[in-house]
């Protein structure tokens, strides 16, 4: 049963190379990639089941034993989010159906769009810092690859700065792993939970984290180091922006919770509470990018900046109660952030631009498009009672019972300003007249290519409402995974085999 | 106009139908509420939370709940004649009914969370329905303006319920009723009040943030008869009066809510004097509504709550029915200006007994039900054991202001000479002129049965509020005292004020032009500077400079964790200075040679060079260490890079076309790159400061051949140890090689697709 834990990996895997060898076949690639997805899905969910079954759960690789070997382990919050990434990669692919070009796909997109899915996948089962490591190198020359897919020259700008800038935080984890490994002898993040006990420069251990804060903190754009999101995102095929909104920063996250609760919890007091500072600038800093925009993917962009900032607040306050509140959180934003970029590329198709002084009208001419972004755009706002509330509420909730006013403030503040960012684009794009009503640059979408793009939003927007009106049973799923993660011994038992 | 086709009329008559089937339900509760007895219904929801779906109707939530079914059902009534043939009819209907159970939900909810889910829904609804007429640049900007406004408000509140529950232990109001002496003992009493308050406010548009409900009658008139004078805007006020046992009665609160409510209240009687647009008379005098109650609301004695509570209802009768009436006016002459209207009572003459009826009732004209409400009010007023003076003042002032408004409305578009008007003017259609008149009625006939309606209506929600078992009683004569005296100065008062019209509103205006700025200035300012420092922040951090963002990267690096180890004590200097031989501090002088060559070098060329023998001498220490594998691998990879390097610098724009890096750039870029390599050194030095656990390389070296059968255990690792990051690493390669080939070979054109 433990081997279900490598599937993850080589199902995407399998399904890039086989792409690659039928990549002739323009139904061949498609459908290859589609049951792939469909594969995922099927493992990602046995995997939600067995964890909620027998608990934690782990594979040593090549049945070498931890920490000699590799670990794979998945607790709640890594069925989740492997679960969330083969939503995401599922509807990424049949989104792209209808929006990637007939040269792209040509070129390996799906198989590209694979193998980003499995290194996301490894990266949420991995048990071992270095392996972590490396699936990130893999996100990172996947996801840039599908970047500067097409070549177009400000795709190539962009695509640049991201690798630059993400070169940096590999790097900076590099560092940090050897330096840890330097003092503690092990990889094994279950072994490294019980090693760091024993380090004794607990100064040293300290500035070590803030090393891994530094990396994961690019990662996952926080602030003073998101350049390279904004500077890059706004420039592939819209849903390329989708799945990256909707995996790669939330990488940086997981990394996040799993190594901050896991292995540097020996200085909570300093370490958390520089997170709780970037927590709070990087929401504020986010929204204030978003309100200097007027194109509408350029404002979803910044927003996902500030986001993670709520993400971010939920780890750093430190209590299992705010835990919960980031894990739905993750869970809200993956669906909610991918879903306006995708109704954002609906626009685009249409209109072809982004660009709020061009577009209008959509109230009138598109109503199932309007309800789909008037409920994700007031669900990303925090409205009740969508997922977006519940998110927010608990981690208000949590913040002021711990008297943490200043971020509770902030987190308020950002969510009124988010509010004034969606109504900026709902007043522009869906409630004004059309400016370009008798332009003929106007494209219809074929019936087919209309299923294509609005399946994926119409289900989105569902688990959306879903997760918000009946925000019981998700709630408690976050719970479990936050309390795995605040008790680490039935981690490190699954990964060990004894008890701590 | 018309085109009633029989679907039309079946979905009309659908919400008509719920809102009569709740009205009935709720009049249905009136004898076992005014039993002093209480209804709570609760359903789990989300138990993690606390958050359940518990209803609570007593005297309170039972006179809102009838006043927001009562109001809806003729509403409903009229807006399916008032729209008839517009194109969105249909989500009109739907805002609608959805904005009326959400309406219902707030007054009802017992648990915290639940109301603040309504209170939210309600706000979403009043946006969609403020911006319905979506195409006009204004009724976009009110739409927006009032979801900002309240939804800020919101926010605040509802961090004043977590902490309000946090207090009390308990997020059910039924429980936290009973606990408002230890709340208002807490420390965090007043920030709870505050941040609640910050809610109330702004929903029931007490000053300061009163602006955003004048504009928001670019709505259809029904929803301005409905949201914003008969039921949303009172949402803060059932709030507080909700909160009233919980957190009423403090100075703080006294003072908060007098102050307030009496400014908005006489601030919006005397606006209103100075329209010329019906609707925007309204608007003001709602205000001057909402602030009477929340000013009486700061009070301690009961005669004034009943007051308040006999005001709201009177209150939501004629304010309705006169915003239906404008909107019927509108709607049949196709303006709803004073001065574009005259003569209409011959016209539409049961629309003209419906608006005298409503408006006697506004000026508190005997036997209508608002005398009844203005007498408490002013008995209330008098009894106060603080500010006294000034509540009674306020309430006068804004009272007669009110007689002279209400004879402005009747007296101007009904009376006087004929004008004309864009159309032809017609009695109003029968859905539209039978919802005023009834609701203007009942004023009438719960004024003549004051006692009646004081036992049913009233005395149950003044016990609610007070939380005691007061009994009271209301009558269209208490005998000659005070109030009475009041109420005929107030009568004389607004006569005079309608006949010294003119010469009163140049001084109006005058006062007005007092006002250095006005709310709805303040909130142009406010986006506006948010705009600023957006731009501001972005021309500074997002300003599309590579070398910008890497400075930026590396220095944040640097500092945090330099200062870090700093602060935290984790440098470990080491005991004496290395011992290096003579050939080791060549390769150690060579690397800091190049470095500085690297940093002080005016050719690409030269700086890549240097760094290739940076990465060379790297490889000797390998060597040095015994590690020739690894030393062969280090320096091959680095010939690689220099060439490499070098083939591409040759295909890029040479040095002219790209800026030259000024000196100070220069000399900013050395300090960031000397930083970063400190503290990488001062970690290193500190991590060989301790001895290595061996454990892992160990079991490698002892399993490699028994157990991997393996002999050069570095293979051994890369394939079968730590086989699965080999697989990582490979797939790395095979991507990196995609994408080179695809780089050389697909190159769209700028457009894309």
């Amino acid at each position: 049963m433990n081997n279900l834990l490598v599937m993850p990996i080589v199902i995407p895997f399998s399904a890039a190379v086989l792409g690659m060898m039928f990549n002739k076949y323009k139904m061949a690639r498609r459908g290859i990639s589609l049951a792939g997805s469909l594969a995922l899905l099927v493992v990602s969910t046995l995997i939600m089941l067995t964890v909620q079954r027998q608990g934690i759960f782990a594979l040593q690789m090549g049945l070498w034993k931890a920490p000699f070997g590799i670990t794979f382990v998945a607790d709640h919050l890594t069925a989740i989010m492997v679960m969330l990434t083969s939503i995401i990669g599922l509807i990424g692919v049949v989104y792209s159906f209808a929006d990637i070009d007939e040269a792209r796909e040509s070129f390996g997109y799906y198989s590209l769009l694979q193998v980003l899915v499995g290194g996301v996948c490894g990266a949420f089962l991995a048990g071992d810092l270095f392996n972590l490591y490396v699936w990130f190198e893999l996100i990172l020359i996947s996801s840039f690859s599908l970047l500067i897919l097409g070549g177009e020259k400000a795709q190539i700008d962009g695509a640049i700065k991201y690798i630059a800038i993400n070169l940096v935080a590999t790097l900076m984890f590099l560092c940090g792993i050897v330096l840890l490994y330097g003092i503690t002898g092990t990889l094994n993040m279950a072994d490294l939970h019980l090693k760091v006990k024993d380090v004794a420069n607990t100064g040293l251990l300290t500035g070590i984290g803030v090393l891994f804060i530094m990396a994961f903190g690019i990662k996952s754009a926080v602030f003073p180091l998101y350049f390279w999101l904004p500077a890059s995102y706004h420039t592939p095929p819209v849903i390329v922006s989708a799945i990256f909104s909707g995996l790669l920063t939330k990488v940086g996250i997981y990394a996040f919770m799993r190594v901050f609760t896991l292995i540097f919890t020996q200085d909570v007091a300093y370490t958390h509470n520089m997170l709780l500072i970037i927590a709070g600038f990087t929401m504020v800093s986010g929204v204030l990018g978003a309100a200097a925009h007027n194109e509408i993917r350029k404002i979803l962009l910044f927003h996902i900046i500030s986001q993670i900032g709520y993400l971010l607040m939920g780890v750093a306050l430190f209590s299992p109660l705010a835990m919960v509140g980031s894990v739905y959180f993750l869970g809200h934003i993956i669906i909610v952030k991918t879903n306006l970029l995708l109704i954002g590329g609906i626009i685009k198709r249409n209109a072809a631009t982004l660009e709020l002084k061009l577009v209008g009208g959509y109230y009138k001419s598109a109503p199932i498009l309007a309800i789909m972004f008037f409920v994700s755009a007031f669900s990303l706002a925090g409205f009740p009672p969508l997922s977006g509330f519940w998110a927010k509420f608990v981690l208000i909730k949590s913040s002021l019972i711990q008297g943490s006013f200043g971020i509770a403030a902030t987190a308020l503040a950002v969510g009124l300003m988010t509010a004034y960012s969606m109504t900026k684009i709902w007043g522009e794009a869906f409630w004004k007249p059309n400016p370009q009503e008798d332009d003929c640059s106007k494209q219809a979408l074929s019936n087919q290519e209309r299923y294509l793009m609005y399946g994926p939003v119409i289900g989105l927007t569902i688990m959306t409402v879903v997760m918000g009106i009946w925000a019981q049973p998700f709630l408690e799923m976050s719970n479990y995974a936050a309390q795995e993660l605040f008790n680490p011994a039935n981690y490190v038992k699954a990964v060990l085999g004894v008890m701590p | 106009m018309q085109r009633n086709n029989p679907l039309t009329l079946l979905y009309d008559g659908l919400i008509v139908i719920l809102a009569l089937a709740f009205a009935a339900f709720f009049a249905m509760q009136i004898p076992t509420i005014a039993q002093g007895e209480t209804i709570r219904i609760t359903l789990p929801w989300v138990d993690f939370l606390d958050v359940n779906l518990s209803f609570y109707i007593d005297g309170l939530s039972l006179l809102f709940a009838l006043i927001i079914s009562v109001v809806g059902v003729f509403v409903a009534l009229y807006s399916g004649a008032y729209l008839a043939g517009h194109p969105q009819l249909g989500r009109f209907r739907l805002y609608l009914m959805l904005f009326m159970m959400s309406m219902l939900g707030l007054v009802l909810s017992d648990n915290l969370v639940l109301l603040f889910v309504f209170w939210e829904l309600t706000t979403i609804t009043s946006y969609l329905l403020i911006g319905f007429l979506h195409e006009t640049a204004q009724g976009r900007r009110s739409a927006r303006q009032a979801l900002l406004v309240t939804g800020g408000g919101g926010l605040a509140m509802m961090a004043g319920f977590v902490l309000l529950a946090t207090m009390g232990g308990n997020w059910e109001l039924s429980q936290l009723l009973t606990q408002g002496q230890s709340i208002k003992e807490h420390a965090l009493y007043m920030p709870t009040l505050i941040l609640l308050l910050c809610g109330a406010f702004t929903k029931s548009a007490q000053y300061p943030f009163h602006f955003w409900l004048p504009n928001a009658m670019a709505a259809p008139t029904p929803v301005s008869a409905y949201l914003h004078s008969a039921t949303m805007v009172k949402g803060g006020i059932y709030l507080m009066a909700r909160l009233y046992p919980v957190l009423g009665g403090t100075p703080s609160w006294m003072v908060i809510l007098t102050v307030f409510g009496a400014i908005t209240a006489v601030w919006g009687s005397i606006v209103a004097m100075r329209q010329n647009d019906m609707k925007l008379v309204l608007a003001y005098t709602t205000l001057m509504a909402l602030g009477t109650l929340t000013m009486l609301l700061g009070s301690d004695n009961v005669v004034a709550i009943t007051g308040m509570l006999t005001f709201l209802l009177v209150h939501s009768l004629y304010k309705s029915s006169l915003f239906l009436i404008v909107g019927a006016i509108d709607h049949e002459s196709g303006t709803r200006k004073l001065n574009e209207l005259g003569a209409l009572a011959g016209k539409m003459p049961i629309t003209m007994v419906s608006a005298a009826a409503a408006a006697l009732s506004m000026a508190g004209i005997p036997p209508f039900l608002g005398f009844v409400s203005k007498e408490m009010i002013y008995s209330g007023a008098i009894s106060l054991k603080n500010m006294s003076l000034f509540t009674t003042g306020s309430a006068l002032i804004a009272n007669f202001l009110m007689v002279a408004v209400a004879a402005v409305l009747i007296l101007r578009p009904f009376f006087g000479p004929a004008v004309a008007t864009p159309k032809k003017v017609h009695e109003a259609p029968l859905r539209m002129w039978l919802g005023p008149a009834i609701l203007a009625t009942l004023g009438l006939v719960m004024g003549v049965m004051a006692a009646t309606t004081g036992h049913w209506l009233i005395q149950p929600a003044v016990q609610a509020v007070t939380n005691t078992q007061q009994e009271i009683h209301l009558a269209l004569f208490h005998g000659f005292n005070t109030p009475l005296l009041l109420s005929a100065l107030t009568l004389a008062l607004g006569i005079g004020v309608f006949l010294a019209y003119r010469p009163l509103n140049g001084l109006l205006a005058k006062l007005e032009s007092l006002v250095p700025v006005t709310g709805d200035k303040m909130y142009d300012h406010a986006l506006n500077g948010i705009a600023k420092i957006a731009h501001w922040q972005t021309d500074i951090l997002q300003n599309g400079s590579m070398h910008r963002y890497l400075a930026t990267v590396f220095a944040t690096i640097a500092l945090a964790v330099g200062y870090t180890l700093f602060a935290k004590g984790g440098i470990v200097w080491p005991d004496m200075w290395p011992q290096l031989r003579f050939y080791e501090w060549v390769v150690v002088l060579l690397i800091l040679a190049s470095t500085v060559v690297t940093l002080l070098a005016q050719s690409r060329l030269v700086a890549i060079s240097a760094l290739g023998v940076i990465g060379s001498c790297v490889g000797l220490i390998y060597l040095m260490f015994g590690a020739p594998d690894v030393a062969l691998t280090q320096v091959t990879v680095e010939i690689l890079v220099v060439v490499l390097v070098t083939v591409a610098l040759l295909k890029l724009p040479g040095h002219a076309s790209v800026a030259e890096p000024s000196g100070s750039e220069r000399f900013g870029r050395g300090v960031i790159a000397i930083l970063i390599g400190s503290v990488f050194t001062l970690l290193l030095l500190a991590v060989n400061s301790v001895p290595l656990d061996m454990k892992i390389t160990e079991y490698f070296a002892a399993n490699s051949l028994t157990l991997a059968h393996g002999r050069n255990i570095v293979n051994v690792v890369l394939v079968d140890f730590r086989g699965f990051d080999t697989l990582g690493e490979i797939t790395v390669l095979t991507v990196a090689g995609i994408t080179a080939y695809q780089m050389i070979k697909l190159r769209l054109g700028r457009s894309g697709k």
